[in-house]
C-alpha cells in the first residue's frame, strides 16, 4: 500500500491527532469537493427513492393531493376575482336622479360639469322621455304609463366613478359629493351586490389561507414520518457509517434531501392535478359562460404559480424532514 | 500511543465489564487481547473506538483523554482508526468498492480520482481487485472479512481495532486473515486483536494480553519483535 504520498497532496501533513483537533471545520480548500458531495448526496437521494417507485410514488401523490387543493382553490378564486374585476366598469356606476325642475339645458350642463371632475371617468345623460322610452321597452307596464297625464320619470345622470371596484371608499366620497349638488334629488349607488361578492371572495380567500394552513401542517407529518421510516429502515447502515467517521451532518444530508424530493415530486403532482382539474372544466366554464355573454374563462396555472407550489412543496418536505431527522437520528448510536 | 490508567467499565445495567485495567501499547505494535467470552474483549474495543465511555480511570490516546472527547469530535477520532467486526458490518446494498470507499467519501477530502485509486489500491491489498462491482452477499466470508479490511486500512489509519475478526472463519482463512494484519503492521500500523482463538494467537508469537471477569491477568511479551 502506498503510505502518505495522496494524502498530503489534500491536506497538509500533520500528526493525525492534532488533525483531530483542528478538522472540525471544512477548509476553503475542501470547498470544491464539499459542493460535490452535497451534490452526489442530492442525486443519490434521488436514486434511493426510485430503488422503492410505488412506495414513493404513493406518499408524493399523498402530498400532491395536499398541495393540489389550496392551489386549484386559488386558481378558481382568482379567475373569479379577474371575473369581478371586469364587471366593475359596467357596474360600479351611480345614478343621480335630478329634481323635477331641472330642465333639459340644465341637465346637459351639469353632465358636461361633472365630467371634467378627475374622479369620474363618464357621464351618460338620459332625458325623461328616453327614460319613458327605455321603460316601455322593457318593463311592459307601457299602457300603465298611458294613464298618466305627464311624464313621472325624472331626468338621469349615470356617472361612472374613475376608480371602480378597487376602491370603494373613494367611490364612496364621490357618491356623498355627488349627492350634494342642489340639482340631485336622488343618488343611487347600485353595486351592493358586487360589494358582497367581494366580501365573499376575501372570506373565500382567509379560508383558503387556513385550509392551506392545515394542509401544509399535513404535508410536513407525511414527509416526516416517510423520512423517519426510512430512517429506521437504514439503522444499520447509519450505525455502521457513524463507526467508520461520518458526521451527524454527513447522515443527515441524504434524508434532508430525500424531504426534499418528495416535497418537489408532491409539487410536480399537485400541478399535474390542478392543471388536469382545470382543463377539465374549462369546456363547460366556457359554455356556460357563453350563454351569459360573457368571455370568462378559468386561468391556467401561470410560471409564477407553478414555481411557487414547487418552492412551497421543497421547502415543506425539506421542514417534514429536518423534524424526523431532529427527532431519530440522534438516538441511533454504534453499540 | 495507547495508555490505560486503571480503567474500569460498569454498564447501567451494573454489569461490571471492566476493572482496573493498566496497560500501554507503543505505536508499531501489534497485540492480542484474550480471555473467555465476556472476559471484556469487545469492551475494551469500544472504550477504544469511543463506542462507549470509561466509567473510572483515563484511556489516553496520543496524549488525548478519551473520556473527555467532545460528541462533535468523536467522527473526527474515529477517522483515525480502522476497526473490523466479527459479523463484517459491511453494508448489503452497496458493491464491493462503495463499501471500501466509504471512509474516503465520509471524510469530504478527497476527489473522485483519489477515491477511486485509493479504493482499488486497498482491495488490491487483501486480493479482491476484480470483485470491486460485486455485492457483500455474493462473496464467501472470509472474502467479505477482507473487504472490511480493506475499508478500515482505506484511510491509511495509525491503528487497526479487530474485534473476532476470524470469530465467523474457519482456520485455513482466520490464518489467511492473520498474515493481512502482519503485512499492515510490518509497515507500521499499530494493530490490536481481540480474539477468544487461543491455538492462533499462540502460532503469531506477538505480545498477549489475557482479561478474565474484566481484569487484566497478564501481558505476555512476544517472541517476534
Amino acid at each position: 500500500m502506498n503510505k502518505g504520498g495522496g494524502r498530503a497532496q489534500n491536506r497538509p501533513a500533520e500528526p493525525v491527532v492534532s488533525a483531530v483537533v483542528s478538522r472540525g471545520a471544512v477548509p476553503w480548500l475542501g470547498l470544491e469537493n464539499y459542493l460535490i458531495h452535497h451534490l452526489r448526496a442530492f442525486f443519490a437521494s434521488l436514486g434511493s427513492l426510485l430503488r422503492t417507485p410505488f412506495a414513493s410514488f404513493m406518499t408524493a401523490v399523498v402530498i400532491g393531493v395536499a398541495l393540489a387543493l389550496p392551489s386549484g382553490f386559488h386558481a378558481l378564486l382568482s379567475s373569479v376575482q379577474t371575473l369581478a374585476s371586469g364587471w366593475e366598469g359596467d357596474v360600479a356606476q351611480v345614478s343621480l336622479f335630478l329634481k323635477p325642475e331641472i330642465k333639459d339645458d340644465a341637465a346637459r350642463n351639469l353632465a358636461w360639469r361633472l365630467r371634467s371632475m378627475d374622479d369620474v371617468a363618464g357621464v351618460r345623460y338620459i332625458s325623461p322621455q328616453q327614460a319613458v322610452e327605455e321603460f316601455q321597452r322593457s318593463s311592459g307596464l307601457s299602457d300603465a304609463l298611458a294613464y298618466l297625464d305627464e311624464n313621472p320619470l325624472p331626468a338621469v345622470l349615470v356617472v361612472k366613478p374613475a376608480k371602480g371596484f378597487a376602491q370603494p371608499k373613494v367611490v364612496h366620497d364621490l357618491v356623498e359629493r355627488l349627492q350634494a349638488l342642489p340639482e340631485v334629488e336622488s343618488t343611487q349607488l347600485d353595486w351592493a351586490w358586487l360589494e358582497r361578492l367581494r366580501a365573499l371572495v376575501v372570506l373565500a380567500d382567509r379560508a383558503m389561507a387556513l385550509v392551506g394552513a392545515v394542509l401544509a401542517v399535513a404535508v410536513l407529518f407525511i414527509v416526516g414520518n416517510t423520512i423517519r421510516l426510512a430512517i429506521e429502515n437504514r439503522r444499520e447502515e447509519i450505525v455502521i457509517t457513524k463507526l467508520v467517521g461520518a458526521t451527524d451532518a454527513f447522515i443527515r444530508r441524504p434524508f434532508i434531501y430525500g424531504g426534499i424530493w418528495y416535497g418537489l415530486a408532491g409539487g410536480l403532482i399537485a400541478l399535474v392535478i390542478v392543471d388536469g382539474v382545470l382543463w377539465g372544466m374549462s369546456g363547460p366554464v366556457a359554455r356556460l359562460a357563453a350563454l351569459y355573454k360573457s368571455d370568462f374563462h378559468l386561468e391556467m396555472i401561470g410560471a409564477t404559480e407553478t414555481l411557487v407550489i414547487l418552492a412551497t412543496g421543497a421547502v415543506l418536505g425539506w421542514m417534514g424532514a429536518w423534524l424526523a431527522v431532529g427527532r431519530h437520528l440522534r438516538h441511533i448510536e454504534p453499540t | 500511543m495507547i495508555q490505560l490508567h486503571n480503567v474500569g467499565k460498569r454498564y447501567p445495567a451494573g454489569h461490571e465489564a471492566l476493572h482496573d485495567v493498566s496497560f500501554a501499547i507503543d505505536r508499531g505494535e501489534m497485540v492480542f487481547i484474550t480471555g473467555h467470552s465476556g472476559a471484556g474483549k469487545s469492551t475494551l474495543l469500544k472504550l477504544l473506538g469511543v463506542i462507549e465511555r470509561p466509567s473510572t480511570g483515563e484511556l489516553i490516546m496520543n496524549d488525548r483523554n478519551l473520556g473527555r472527547l467532545s460528541k462533535r469530535n468523536i467522527p473526527y477520532y474515529r477517522r483515525t482508526l480502522g476497526m473490523i467486526y466479527q459479523d463484517f458490518r459491511l453494508l448489503p446494498d452497496r458493491t464491493i468498492f462503495d463499501n471500501v470507499a466509504l471512509p474516503l467519501v465520509i471524510d469530504g477530502h478527497y476527489d473522485q480520482q483519489e477515491i477511486r485509486r485509493r479504493a482499488r489500491a486497498a482491495l488490491d491489498k487483501v486480493g479482491l481487485l476484480g470483485k470491486e462491482k460485486l455485492h457483500p452477499m455474493e462473496l464467501s466470508g472470509g472474502e467479505q472479512q477482507r473487504v472490511g479490511i480493506a475499508r478500515a486500512v482505506v484511510h491509511k489509519p495509525v491503528l487497526l481495532l479487530a474485534d473476532e475478526p476470524t470469530g465467523n472463519l474457519d482456520p485455513g482463512l482466520a490464518w489467511e486473515i492473520m498474515s493481512l494484519f502482519e503485512a499492515f503492521n510490518r509497515v507500521g500500523v499499530t494493530v490490536l486483536i481481540a480474539s477468544h482463538n487461543v491455538e492462533l494467537i499462540a502460532r503469531m508469537r506477538r505480545r498477549v494480553l489475557v482479561l478474565n471477569n474484566g481484569r487484566l491477568v497478564s501481558d505476555t511479551p512476544g517472541a517476534v519483535a
